[in-house]
């Protein structure tokens, strides 16, 4: 390198190192650091063996044919009793619930019952105080949260569970719900995504032709929604979309409709909707790859003697590709995150998967499902950025 | 080699400085509430005075609910909220894992004074509300819904219905209007063939319904004609009735009741004083003043007997609001929550 002084390459690459280990610390700690903590916690799985150490040991052992012997059953109950009175007991019992319904309850009341001196060494005695502990539903759901890792919430996110002889089955019908958002989610995302192609290209034209006066005031209007709260972008729409709103009022008075569409509330609402939020971070990327393009380019190609269609797809589209690529990865991306969105304009049958992941996270706190639902979203949405950034990469410029 | 322990040194710096950060001796005591009209209330009843009478400043938050949120900020060591109203499922998982402190009973007057779904270890009671069934009077003339059956009834009173998107409340609505009497609604939801059921009558229904997220929507949805009967809060309505002249109706029969409590959170540097302001809105003088602010149960026997009766009317304070009422079963929630909701979100698709 001409200029550079005479150090070794050694210590000038550590000095460039330290100047942006600040950032890179800050990075690490506030974002990969947690990302991975919270996304460990779908495979990860220490809550009984936290809580029931000996039980814990002893279900490893035990080979999980039939019922348990009566030495496991009496390590279980030991360790209801000592969890219930050390107030620990609902980390299992949630646990178990996971994998079997019912479980929390089962536990607690077990609990109750071994307080106020019931028998429960062996397993007949437990049977005795619920009959299902004579089944092998409770003992196949604490042999599968043994530790220290889990399969149960990435199956369970892929509409699968363990069976009580620790095969892969299938949810009932009537609980498999993930696939199918799974499938919505990124079809919704991938229509948003043309949708914002198709309307936001000849914007983004218009404005990197238009000279610099007359650009700046329309490029503010696009920038506009990018000011206003989603949520309220979103309760404007549906004064707009209503049955008895503008749009369906305008429709009727010029007589195009005799009856009011249903233009909210189903999938139609959510796209339209989302259509609009999203809009601006396809169009500025665009506008700004539009803007590094010579108008030269189309002037030497029209006096070469091409058309106009001829030359804006041989000459000027080829070199706007990166830019409608980054753009509508940007906005892809943005929409698999949605969820406010479809809550509010969509139907029943519009909810996408960060709706399910904030249902897990807030409201019933299991954290394990939650993060299991992320990694499954995280992972084809990173192949598919890899994907477009080659595409970026081998469009000829 | 030597880089790392550069790194290293930066690190602990870095750590140190996040740990002073987050120290919150200078901030005043919060208190977190579920905004819009509902913290306007608590304000002007409590908050104000409080803060006159004692001394001792108040910052306000307001949140959506969830107790992940305070799951988050307990274990993650963020002390920036003191006292918190929360749901009852809430109150259960949260008081189950330690995140809330207990409750010093006999300083707030004892577990008698108050109705005893207030009352909770880590949690008393800030109101009392319900789900009823809400309509546009100017929509519906004549005799309204009188019943969950007539919230099935399309053909007697033919357009959309709103419900909240949820299998909470849903399934229940859907037991009673099918017929089965309040308390029989949780038993039969314990067995499988009561949830096929339940679906089986959101079946019915399922064409003529619009699920709303937020609570909200509600007065929107009516009032716009997107929808002729509604789930809803009475608060809302009554509200809407109040400020813009509308004529929403409400009928009671069937509805499910519960109870939001106040909880202090186990890491909040400033527990005394969260507790002393947990006495001041706990005491019947002070409640009977929310009562005037929104139509709201009073959790204080007390505060109940002696609030006016025109302020009881459209509240579940008054006893002829619930007859045949339901109480919400927080632990069968918490309990089949997970697979009620994944089963409901599947249908609610299909």
């Amino acid at each position: 390198m001409p200029g550079s002084r005479a150090r070794p390459p050694g210590v000038r690459r550590w000095w460039s190192f330290a100047l942006v280990a600040p950032l890179l610390l800050f990075l690490l700690a506030s974002f990969v650091a947690p990302v991975l903590m919270m996304l460990s916690r779908a495979v990860i799985d220490r809550d009984l063996e936290r809580v029931w150490p000996d039980s814990a040991a002893a279900l490893r052992q035990w080979d999980g044919a039939g019922l348990p012997p009566d030495a496991l059953a009496a390590t279980v109950s030991r360790e209801i009793g000592a969890a219930a009175r050390a107030g620990t007991l609902n980390q299992v019992a949630n646990r178990l619930n996971y994998d079997m319904v019912g479980s929390r309850s089962l536990l607690y009341a077990t609990a109750r019952q071994l307080a106020a001196g019931r028998p429960g060494s062996t397993v007949s005695e437990l049977a005795r105080i619920d009959p299902r502990w004579g089944q092998r539903g409770i003992w196949a759901a604490m042999r599968h949260a043994d530790g220290p890792f889990t399969r149960h919430y990435l199956l369970a996110a892929l509409d699968r569970r363990l069976s009580a002889d620790d095969r892969i089955v299938p949810v009932p019908a009537e609980q498999a719900v993930f696939a199918n958002i799974y499938l919505r989610t990124f079809k919704i995302s991938a229509i948003v995504a043309l949708l914002c192609v198709a309307l936001g290209y000849p914007v983004a034209c218009l404005l990197a032709s238009l000279p610099e006066r007359k650009a700046n005031p329309l490029l503010i209007l696009v920038l506009l929604p990018f000011w206003t709260s989603a949520l309220v972008r979103t309760a404007a729409w549906a004064v707009l979309l209503q049955t008895d709103g503008v749009v369906n009022k305008a429709l009727q008075t010029i007589g195009l409709i005799d009856a009011p569409l249903q233009l909210i509330y189903n999938r139609l609402g959510v796209y339209i909707v989302m259509t609009h939020v999203l809009l601006p971070f396809f169009v500025l990327p665009l506008y700004g790859v539009m803007k590094g393009i010579p108008p030269t380019a189309m002037r030497a190609a029209s006096s070469l003697g091409a058309p106009p269609v001829r030359a804006f797809l041989t000459v000027y589209l080829p070199q706007t590709l990166p830019g409608v690529a980054a753009g509508a990865i940007i906005v892809f991306t943005l929409a698999l995150g949605y969820y406010v969105t479809p809550a509010l304009v969509g139907g029943g049958a519009d909810q996408m998967i960060s709706a399910s992941i904030a249902f897990y996270t807030n409201q019933s706190l299991n954290w394990g499902m939650a993060a299991a639902l992320s990694l499954l979203l995280l992972l084809p949405l990173m192949l598919m950025v890899f994907a477009g950034r080659t595409m970026v990469r081998t469009v000829p410029a | 080699m030597r880089g790392w322990v550069r790194l290293a040194g930066i690190a602990a710096l870095a750590a140190s400085l996040a740990a002073c950060g987050s120290s919150s001796d200078l901030r005043p005591l919060t208190v977190v509430g579920w905004g819009g009209s509902s913290q306007d209330a608590h304000r002007k009843a409590y908050w104000t005075s409080f803060s006159r009478t004692t001394g001792i400043p108040l910052r306000e938050d307001s949140w959506r609910g969830g107790v992940g949120v305070i799951r988050t900020k307990v274990v993650g060591g963020d002390a920036s909220w003191d006292i918190v109203q929360v749901e009852t499922e809430d109150l259960i998982l949260g008081c189950e894992e330690g995140l809330f402190q207990r409750l010093d009973w006999a300083a707030l007057g004892g577990r008698d004074a108050f109705l005893p779904a207030a009352v909770h270890d880590c949690g008393v009671g800030a109101m009392l509300w319900s789900y009823v069934i809400g309509y546009d009077g100017d929509r519906i003339k004549g005799p309204g819904p009188q019943s969950w059956a007539d919230f099935w009834d399309v053909k007697r009173f033919p357009g959309k219905r709103g419900m909240r998107k949820t299998p909470k409340y849903s399934l229940e609505f859907a037991l009673m209007a099918d017929g089965v009497p309040a308390d029989q609604v949780y038993p039969t939801l314990r067995t499988p063939q009561g949830v096929d059921r339940a679906f089986r009558k959101l079946d019915e229904i399922k064409p003529d319904v619009i699920w709303w997220t937020s609570i909200s929507q509600v007065p929107d949805l009516l009032g716009s004609r997107e929808v002729v009967m509604s789930v809803t809060s009475p608060g809302r309505l009554i509200v809407a009735n109040r400020t813009e002249g509308r004529n929403f109706k409400l009928d009671w029969h069937g509805n499910i009741y519960a109870v939001d409590y106040w909880v202090i959170l186990a890491n909040s540097p400033r527990k005394a004083e969260a507790a002393q302001l947990l006495r001041y809105m706990t005491q019947p003088e002070n409640q009977m003043r929310l009562a005037s602010h929104i139509p709201t149960g009073l959790t204080n026997i007390e505060a109940n007997r002696r609030v006016d009766p025109k302020l009881k009317r459209d509240t579940p304070s008054d006893p002829a609001n619930m007859a045949g009422a339901l109480e919400l079963d927080a632990d069968f929630w918490v309990e089949y929550g997970d697979q009620l909701t994944q089963r409901f979100n599947a249908w609610v698709a299909r």
